[in-house]
């Protein structure tokens, strides 16, 4: 009786001091899995909406403006580059960023958010040596790598296919 | 059935992106210059081209679409003019993306203030 009532109260306290370690260790560990998963989630969502929205532009302006595929497809991505220039130049478009991280970053709104946020933030520095030479400061490896990947591989193909 | 296709396949590049993002150190200049240089690749696979004929807009918002892009313009290029082609025809498709780009953003930049 008192040996088990000793033992009840040891593992009890032990039990419930080991517990809040394992908790705090638990949490510890999960927390950052949880919230990749839930970025993860988040990009998936905001990147899925986005090309859904883009391929409703492009429906409408093939069935309402009859443009081809093609052409539709080059309007839709000048209405889309527009409109997340402006919402960068409006200043809201930094937080949509971080909240939506890749599903934002991937579309081509990321890529006119770059040159838009660099064009803002070094105007003050001047035309030549602000502006210009900042403009392309991270769209700039974007550019240089799409071309070089293109180019070489295009010759690539040349050389297997004929 | 294309604007699921065009969800999903959005989703997915993001959602790839965003693992690379918080798995690796690699920056979002990294992720955004590996997916330009993977929609190359994936274009010169023959993959990419089927990816926008299943996915429309899902397909063609991405990034990677850039890379695809500028590779098949340069290859176009070359079947059309030859050698010179490689470089006159490689912003046939790409070229629209760079210059609305540059000409919106200079042309915001002139009416905005950066935020603080």
């Amino acid at each position: 009786m008192m040996y088990n009532f000793f033992l009840f109260f040891h593992n009890n306290s032990g039990g419930g001091l080991m517990n809040k370690d394992e908790y705090q260790k638990l949490v510890k560990k999960h927390e950052p899995r949880e919230k990749k998963v839930e970025n993860v989630l988040y990009a998936f969502l905001v990147g899925g909406v986005i090309g859904f929205i883009v391929e409703g532009i492009i429906q409408v302006l093939m069935n309402v403006f009859l443009l081809s595929r093609v052409d539709a497809g080059v309007w839709t991505s000048l209405i889309v580059i527009f409109i997340s220039s402006l919402f960068t130049a409006l200043g809201f478009f930094d937080n949509w960023m971080e909240k939506a991280k890749a599903g934002l970053l991937l579309p081509t709104t990321g890529f006119a958010h770059s040159v838009t946020s660099s064009a803002l933030d070094y105007k003050k520095e001047g035309l030549i040596t602000g502006l210009g030479s900042n403009f392309f400061k991270l769209a700039g490896s974007v550019i240089l790598y799409g071309i070089l990947s293109g180019f070489i591989l295009a010759i690539v193909k040349v050389i297997i296919h004929g | 059935m294309i604007f699921i296709w065009a969800f999903i396949i959005g989703g997915l590049f993001c959602a790839l992106g965003q693992i690379i993002l918080d798995n690796t150190k690699l920056t979002p200049g990294h992720v955004t210059s590996l997916f330009t240089v993977l929609g190359a690749i994936l274009g010169f696979l023959g993959i990419y081209d089927k990816l926008v004929k299943l996915a429309g807009g899902g397909a063609t918002t991405i990034i990677s679409n850039f890379g695809y892009m500028l590779y098949k313009g340069a290859y176009e290029g070359f079947l059309k003019k030859g050698i010179l082609g490689f470089f006159t025809g490689l912003f046939t498709y790409g070229g629209a993306a760079i210059v609305s780009a540059v000409v919106f953003a200079a042309v915001l930049t002139l009416f905005f203030k950066p935020k603080d």
